[in-house]
């Protein structure tokens, strides 16, 4: 008899593994099914939903879904385990977990003193028994700050990485998106460029010109330039004016392998960007992004989910005290998260997962054209997981990236979430931007825009 | 800056990107001309990924090659962007219309890929680019594959016998570009071959990327090189740095 099973309506509903149950208590996903390990049927679904709820959480520190010798994320996933900071709800099943986590008696500090103590596999599998909404109000009474130089992740505030990408890596015409985002108040977590040629000269003359344009205006921000993480190693060897280390990871050490990248290799990176103290209010110096689908697409996954193999990426994030860290949750394309539907979804138990993990956890809210998706899906992605409280946002020039070729949200976008939701910037940025006069008191865009010319004016 | 104002502080900096920058705003939103700018482009990379390519056209276009026609396993569009693998084989059936032909050097393959506009608007032209170009190699049929991704050409390259394949395949639209062509070139093609073994030409479109007759002549420099040389991929790429650019990696290609 198997150890995971129920019976609904006389029909036995059977599966062989924990990774079973997971995969197939899953809402439901292109990746999951190109991965075959989709539920059958909307009643087998709720099924392993019913199985799961049963299951208690300590299976998990046990039940290993890929095991602990051949898998170096899993050896960090345990080894890391923190068992005092797991104490408050060992007792309890995954259902129970759901309870308790939409209780009032999780509050902001219970739910951040829990955060070592579960895994990421815990919190997949709670995620995967809530509704948008639960994942929304958990969310939400978590607060994670994170600091360079601005602070991120205080009440009542998002950030936004101004992303001002450009085709030919042209520094003119990446200054010109910057002062563009800089016109909406945009720029507040990181100002990142994804460089279009991946070398080191190209990163270092970009880095060189985010500093100097960053000082000539004292603007308190940091900058990154989105390169392989030994790239830069040897960028800061060279003298370069680092500010965050970049890198993509995964959920499972083959996957990382396919980024080229190795938890040892984290480690120095992070050690070398720490070594160089330029965060002035905080020392977070770290910058990951994930997404679901990843170890799918490198052939990497295990037969494992795909929204359980991204949280375990947030171990791997976790581990190095990252000042942000985001979800590009639509970018990979619809073999992995087919249309809107799919990519709302998965921006909220992304979110929800990292944060419950502890991290700075934002969201790259964006699709690729070939999607069921379009900027409405966005519109309420966006505003959904401003009302979650996620750490970041990210914004290119009227949503249109031209050097990745997908579409994410506005500068507008991000003016929205200010001037609609009240949501403010980070205080060292907001400050700048009322010195400016590009933001009013309350944090609104001041609708003369005279600060936005004064700062054109500045840079001819 | 409820709307662009005359004296615009952004013309200077708008020369230096084709990024949507100075847009004005209308409150913290765009403004109506700038949204609906916007929704065009989107419209037309919509429209590029989803429009079925017409077939019929393109194989008058390519007269007098003679044409085959085949669909992937993939049995409508829907299916298709799910299932990139199937887009990578034939569909049942289909390589019986591909056996008993004499096998050849260079057999052309037609993939509609992410963008049936690309296709139409200048596979045809490459190919009567590149035919004069390869003068002395024995061409097979033009072959066009429907609902089909690029590594179809392995499994249509093997059946047709011929030493080398090259896929003329429509790339994932952007909102500036909706129809670029991509040029995919495998030496030795069978079912198997990785992204590895494989050379690749993109922006092939008129708003600036490379012309039909610019990227013939680099397919066949490359195709003469991969028949002399046995072999496609980055053994090919190392010794040619003419072509470094073009063989860039691109995400999400087909």
């Amino acid at each position: 008899m198997s150890r995971f099973q129920t019976i609904l309506a006389g029909e036995l509903h059977a599966f062989g593994t924990l990774a079973e149950v997971m995969a197939k208590a899953t809402p439901a996903r292109s990746g999951d099914a190109l991965a075959g390990v989709i539920a059958e049927s909307d009643v087998e679904r709720v099924a392993a939903q019913m199985v799961l709820a049963d299951l208690p959480l300590k299976l998990f520190l046990t039940d290993l879904l890929i095991p602990y010798e051949i898998d170096d994320v899993t050896r960090l996933i345990v080894d890391s385990h923190d068992t005092a900071a797991f104490a408050p709800v060992s007792h309890m099943t995954v259902g129970q977990f759901r309870d308790w986590l939409l209780s009032d008696a999780a509050d902001g500090p219970a739910l951040s003193a829990l955060a070592p103590g579960v895994m990421p596999e815990m919190v997949a599998a709670v995620s995967k028994l809530m509704r948008n909404r639960d994942l929304i109000a958990v969310a939400r009474k978590i607060r994670v700050v994170t600091a360079f130089r601005t602070t991120l992740g205080l009440e009542g505030r998002i950030g936004s990485r101004l992303q001002p990408n450009h085709p030919a890596d042209d520094l003119k015409g990446i200054v010109a998106s910057t002062l563009d985002g800089l016109s909406f108040g945009v720029g507040d977590a990181v100002i990142g460029i994804n460089p279009a040629t991946d070398n080191i000269p190209t990163a270092m003359a970009l880095l060189q010109m985010l500093d100097e344009l960053r000082q000539s205006y004292d603007i308190p921000t940091q900058s990154c330039v989105l390169t392989h993480v030994t790239n830069a190693i040897e960028i800061i060897n060279r003298g370069a004016p680092v500010d965050l280390v970049f890198q993509s990871v995964a959920g499972t050490q083959a996957a990382n392998e396919g980024f080229g990248v190795t938890l040892p290799m984290l480690a120095e990176a992070h050690e070398a960007a720490l070594s160089l103290r330029r965060g002035t209010v905080g020392q977070n110096v770290m910058y990951f992004e994930t997404g679901q689908g990843a170890a799918l697409s490198a052939n990497a996954h295990h037969g494992i989910d795909q929204q359980t193999l991204e949280t375990r990426a947030y171990a791997v994030c976790r581990t190095y005290d990252p000042l942000i860290v985001n979800t590009v949750v639509g970018f990979i394309g619809p073999e992995y998260l087919y249309d809107g539907k799919e990519i709302i979804r998965a921006g909220l138990e992304d979110h929800f997962c990292g944060k419950l993990l502890g991290l700075p956890m934002g969201c790259d809210v964006c699709y690729t054209n070939h999607s069921e998706a379009d900027q409405n899906d966005m519109d309420v992605l966006m505003t959904l997981l401003a009302e979650a409280r996620a750490h970041f946002l990210i914004g290119v020039p009227g949503a249109d990236d031209i050097m990745l070729n997908y579409q994410s949200l506005s500068f507008h976008d991000i003016a929205y979430l200010r001037n609609s939701l009240g949501l403010r910037a980070a205080p060292e940025f907001e400050a700048w931007l009322m010195a400016m006069g590009i933001v009013s008191e309350t944090g609104h865009l001041i609708e003369s825009g005279a600060g936005a010319l004064r700062l054109l004016e500045a840079a001819q | 800056m409820s709307d662009v104002p005359s004296h615009d502080p952004w013309a200077k900096l708008r020369a230096a990107t084709v990024a949507r920058i100075g847009l004005g705003r209308s409150g913290a939103g765009l403004p109506t001309g700038a949204h609906l700018t916007f929704q065009y482009a989107h419209a037309r990379a919509r429209d590029a990924v989803q429009s079925a390519l017409d077939v019929d056209a393109l194989a008058r276009d390519l007269a007098p090659q003679e044409v085959i026609r085949v669909a992937s396993a993939a049995p409508d569009r829907a299916t298709y962007l799910r299932r990139p693998d199937l887009g990578r084989r034939l569909a049942s059936g289909e390589a019986e219309t591909l056996n008993a032909r004499a096998p050849c050097d260079v057999v052309f393959v037609i993939a509609d890929g992410l963008s049936s506009a690309a296709v139409q608007a200048h596979a045809a032209a490459v190919v009567h680019a590149c035919v004069p170009k390869m003068s002395g190699l024995s061409i097979g049929p033009v072959v066009i594959a429907a609902q089909a991704r690029v590594a179809i050409g392995d499994e249509i390259g093997n059946l047709l016998g011929a030493r080398l394949v090259v896929v003329l395949v429509g790339e994932r639209p952007g909102l500036s570009v909706a129809d670029s062509l991509g040029a995919y070139l495998t030496y030795d093609p069978r079912v198997g071959r990785r992204d590895s073994d494989r050379n690749c030409l993109s922006n092939i479109h008129a708003k600036g990327g490379m012309s039909p007759q610019e990227a013939a002549r680099k397919i066949a420099w490359l195709t003469h090189a991969a028949l002399t040389l046995g072999l496609t991929g980055t053994g090919l790429k190392e010794d040619s740095g003419q072509i470094e650019t073009e063989n860039a990696p691109r995400i999400g290609g087909a």
